[in-house]
């Protein structure tokens, strides 16, 4: 694991630093539409150019569907927008005003971005509930964790994403003897818990059933407005069945962008990605 | 509605413990070694009660030990730094109030008369006071770990490269304490105390009142540790454990938790120390040796990690052990030890506990089977 090295001081600067863990109070400005912008970003690992140059906007609202054969940085983009990697070049922003390659993960998070992992990654040891209870937004500094006690309000809620995800009949189950399905609904009602306004989903269909798919597909249907959705996935019926725009990366920059059946029949798109 | 807030601390079963081990410590103990004649064979002696005693300074530090490497996941090899600085900084109020007792019948320290010193040097300013000796206790650990833990967790050092680091620091700090000219004893250290707040420190009712205050620390901090790791801070520290980076991209900063616990571990360790330091009589940097940080993780792990109790169990098997061990086969107890951890790592991965917990699931099941 690298360790990131914070170009400021963490520790001292500024109000939204201290005590990480605190609700940031900066509003999220979308009044000119994109939620997202990647400006000319750029990443390299020892020479290789994970990202190259990337420019990418998102609208609010809207659910997008990245794909991309392996490689092509899908997930470094990620990595970028939730503050895991520092690019070497490139602005990245949060609306208007965030600045988020200034911010760590938590305030990242704080900010309003939600992050599925390709490997579900749930609190293997707590329970279905436990894990709900942890990723809601809330005071999340140390001492309001010592001194945290559910209120009725989010005990609901916490009951309603337990019915959203289908969980509703396991809160006592350890998270670690779901399935595989199941874990990455876990992981996407924790992401809704969190009240993002943005949610990064990667691969979130992966080592579903067909039927489990479906559904997920429902659920991001319905999702889409209320939120915006950035969904990077391999599986085509999937991207079908919910993509409205989708963008296709390829060696770290955006190669086409475009309505699924534009993009499919790009010949560019068709050379690197669909085989020939 | 399901439950709404951190759960309770024990069941009635774990406060009938509680309970039962204030009243050993507070008022069985005290009755059996100072009110029951020595020839009865209900007496206890004072070895056991200073043996005892120390075992309890131990469970403490395997209490502290528990909380940042059973609950936190991070493995601290330089545990035993923090206790001997705890012990050490009450050691100084005990250098002061030896006054002109000394084999030199100085106002110094015997050892400083030695080295030709004429005067303390500034850190031993105000150590004559016995709060502001116990205000070092805390305050010198604490600030040592947070400091240190600050740097360490910030530039996201984890696992064994964190234990390493933890290893060197007790390690370093041994090689300082064991220089005559930092000014704490050199590798004697500090010992012949003669009194606390002007009462002899060796007597009957004294060892009793340290023994009685150790009990009473212990069974404080496993309250604590109790309320910790009951509350949804302590389910944060167990999510860091298990899985690191959700914590972060769930909006918690991981430093500011593993600092907080890792302090706090660091504190418990140093009152666990100024405890120690009286009743053995002695602090020297032997104290701070790496074995014996590695010995703390061991009573933990025989006990079973990240249960609390197991910590207090692990520390009195294994000093128990050691202190018939050392008298039975003195040349054989470091390969007993070796031993020990060899097979708890390989046939008991949750220590004592684990076993007692499975050994009760399988008498259930059997008791449900006939019943069926």
């Amino acid at each position: 694991m690298t360790p990131i090295v914070e170009d400021e001081d963490q520790g001292t600067s500024g109000p939204a630093a201290v005590g990480g863990g605190r609700v940031v109070t900066e509003a999220l400005d979308v009044t000119h539409g994109p939620i997202l912008y990647l400006d000319d970003i750029t990443v390299s690992f020892d020479g290789f150019k994970a990202l190259n140059n990337l420019t990418l906007t998102v609208e609010a609202g809207e659910l997008r569907c990245i794909i991309g054969p392996n490689g092509a940085g899908k997930t470094t983009m990620m990595d970028v927008i939730t503050g895991k990697t520092r690019p070497d070049s490139g602005t990245a922003f949060f609306g208007q005003t965030i600045d988020l390659l200034r911010m760590t993960e938590p305030q990242i998070a704080h900010a309003g971005i939600g992050r599925k992992f390709q490997k579900p990654t749930v609190f293997e040891q707590h329970t279905v509930f436990e894990n709900l209870e942890l990723a809601m937004k809330t005071d999340k500094r140390v001492r309001a964790s010592l001194r945290a006690r559910l209120d009725s309000a989010q005990g609901d809620l916490i009951a309603a994403t337990l019915e959203q995800i289908k969980l509703a009949d396991a809160p006592d189950r350890a998270a670690g003897l779901l399935s595989h399905g199941q874990k990455q609904w876990l992981e996407i009602g924790m992401l809704l818990m969190q009240e993002p306004r943005l949610l990064l989903l990667d691969e979130p269909v992966a080592g579903m059933t067909d039927a489990e798919t479906e559904r997920t597909a429902e659920l991001f249907n319905s999702l889409a407005g209320k939120h915006t959705l950035v969904v990077v996935e391999h599986d085509m019926d999937f991207v079908g069945a919910i993509a409205r725009t989708v963008t296709v990366l390829h060696e770290g920059s955006v190669l086409a962008e475009g309505a699924m059946d534009a993009v499919q029949n790009d010949e560019r798109v068709i050379e690197v990605y669909l085989g020939r | 509605m399901r439950k709404t807030g951190p759960g309770a601390l024990f069941g009635t079963r774990g406060w009938s413990g509680v309970i039962a081990a204030l009243v050993l410590i507070c008022a069985v103990a005290p009755l059996l070694n100072l009110g029951v004649p020595k020839e009865s064979i209900f007496h206890m002696s004072d070895f056991s009660v200073s043996l005892i005693g120390k075992i309890m300074c131990y469970a403490i530090v395997a209490l502290a030990m528990d909380l940042i490497w059973g609950y936190t996941g991070i493995l601290s090899l330089g545990h035993g730094l923090f206790f001997a600085l705890g012990g050490y900084a009450f050691g100084m109020y005990l250098m002061r109030s030896i006054g002109l007792d000394g084999v030199y019948k100085s106002p110094l320290p015997d050892f400083m008369v030695f080295l030709d010193w004429k005067a303390y040097p500034w850190y031993w300013s105000f150590t004559d006071h016995f709060w502001y000796s116990l205000m070092l206790v805390v305050l010198v650990p604490g600030l040592l770990a947070f400091v240190f833990g600050y740097f360490a967790f910030r530039s996201r050092i984890k696992g064994v490269y964190f234990s390493i680091i933890t290893q060197a620091m007790t390690f370093a700090f041994m090689l300082l304490f064991f220089r005559n000219d930092t000014g704490f004893g050199g590798n004697n250290g500090f010992t012949d105390f003669k009194r606390i707040l002007d009462h002899p420190i060796f007597t009957p009712q004294m060892r009793m009142t340290l023994f009685v205050l150790s009990g009473l620390a212990l069974v404080g901090t496993l309250l604590l540790g109790r309320w910790i790791v009951t509350s949804k801070l302590g389910r944060v520290l167990t999510a860091i454990r298990d899985a690191e980076s959700r914590v972060m991209f769930s909006g918690y900063d991981p430093l500011w938790y593993k600092l907080f616990i890792w302090t706090l571990s660091a504190v418990l360790c140093g009152i666990a120390g100024a405890l120690y330091v009286p009743q053995v009589g002695i602090i020297n940097p032997g104290e701070m040796s790496p074995a014996n940080s590695i010995e703390i993780a061991i009573w933990v792990a025989v006990g079973g990690r990240g249960t609390l109790v197991g910590a207090i169990l692990g520390a009195f098997i294994v000093n128990g052990a050691r202190s018939w061990f050392t008298v039975a086969f003195p040349e054989y107890w470091l390969f007993f030890l070796g031993a020990i951890f060899i097979a708890v790592t390989l046939f008991l991965p949750n220590g004592v506990v684990g076993l007692i917990s499975q050994l009760r699931a399988q008498w259930r099941d059997r008791q449900g089977a006939k019943a069926a």
